[in-house]
């Protein structure tokens, strides 16, 4: 029987994390003129191409590395459990790449960005790897 | 100079609210896409704000001619729907199911739980460099 785990339920620090997440995505839009999609910045570094287009991101990408430590340096250290050994973790990180780049996005340039502006690919390409994750996680078992 | 400074600022605010949002939890993600058993709505609010956020912010973003350090914006213009943007989302969720990580929280706990992120970074930059090749195939077109 479906029910909702009360326990594990943050919906304040859920809801503050993503306001951290659009003011962030409004920044870049207004200093850059570009969307914050994490998929497509990390596929453009690794392209090689565009040399004047590098430096931005790569120091977003800095940016995003020293976050996690403003926030143990702030409030305390969180909670990071993996789920995956690492064959398990080079399959899903595999799939990842070619499903965000195949896709033109991820969580954060189609679920965030993309439908905010209301784009009917966003919303489409949201809807898809939703639904795709929970029937992966129903397949291989979530936690009971 | 200025540029770099608020897009650097930009990235540390994805990070600490990717952080404090849970999306760096696999575990949690997991409990998120458990929808049929235990489920943990939590990043259903990640979503919300986020997007209530960006869409205030983007509108009003958009009715300025250029952003303040580039001649114009670069904003997708793309509208159909078509097989990469279904089978990559696909592929991409089923990926994101059995590892709980996606592009940007993977990058975030690189710093914090190395070996195991960067096995999983690893693997997803292959991915993206090999889907970029797949996605230019002219031969895709055929389909």
């Amino acid at each position: 029987m479906p029910m909702i785990d009360w326990i594990n339920f943050t919906p304040l620090n859920s809801l503050l994390g993503g306001i951290c997440i659009g003011v962030s995505a409004i920044i870049m839009l207004l200093t850059n003129g570009r969307i914050m999609g994490v998929s497509g910045i990390l596929g453009n570094l690794i392209s090689f191409k565009e040399n004047e287009q590098f430096a931005w991101r790569v120091i977003f990408v800095i940016g995003i590395l020293i976050g996690p430590f403003v926030y143990i340096f702030m409030f305390q250290d969180f909670k990071s459990e993996m789920i995956a050994d690492t064959v398990l973790l080079i399959q899903a990180g595999l799939l990842v790449g070619l499903g965000t780049s195949i896709g033109s996005g991820c969580t954060s340039g189609h679920g965030i960005c993309g439908i905010a502006r209301l784009s009917i690919r966003s919303i489409v390409a949201t809807f898809i790897f939703v639904i795709f994750g929970i029937l992966t996680v129903y397949f291989i078992g979530g936690k009971p | 100079m200025i540029k770099f400074f608020l897009i650097g600022f930009s990235g540390i605010l994805f990070g600490f609210g990717l952080t404090l949002s849970g999306m760096l939890d696999p575990s949690k993600v997991q409990a998120f896409l458990n929808i049929s058993r235990n489920w943990d709505p939590s990043l259903a609010f990640v979503m919300v704000g986020g997007i209530i956020v960006t869409f205030a912010g983007y509108n009003l973003i958009l009715k300025r001619s250029s952003p303040i350090f580039s001649s114009s914006f670069h904003i997708p213009v793309i509208q159909h729907i078509d097989k990469n943007l279904i089978g990559g989302s696909a592929l991409f969720g089923i990926g994101w199911g059995l590892g709980g990580l996606c592009p940007g929280p993977a990058v975030a706990i690189l710093s914090y739980n190395f070996m195991p992120a960067i096995i999983f970074m690893s693997a997803m930059l292959i991915g993206l460099f090999f889907g970029r090749k797949f996605q230019k195939l002219p031969i895709l077109n055929r389909f």
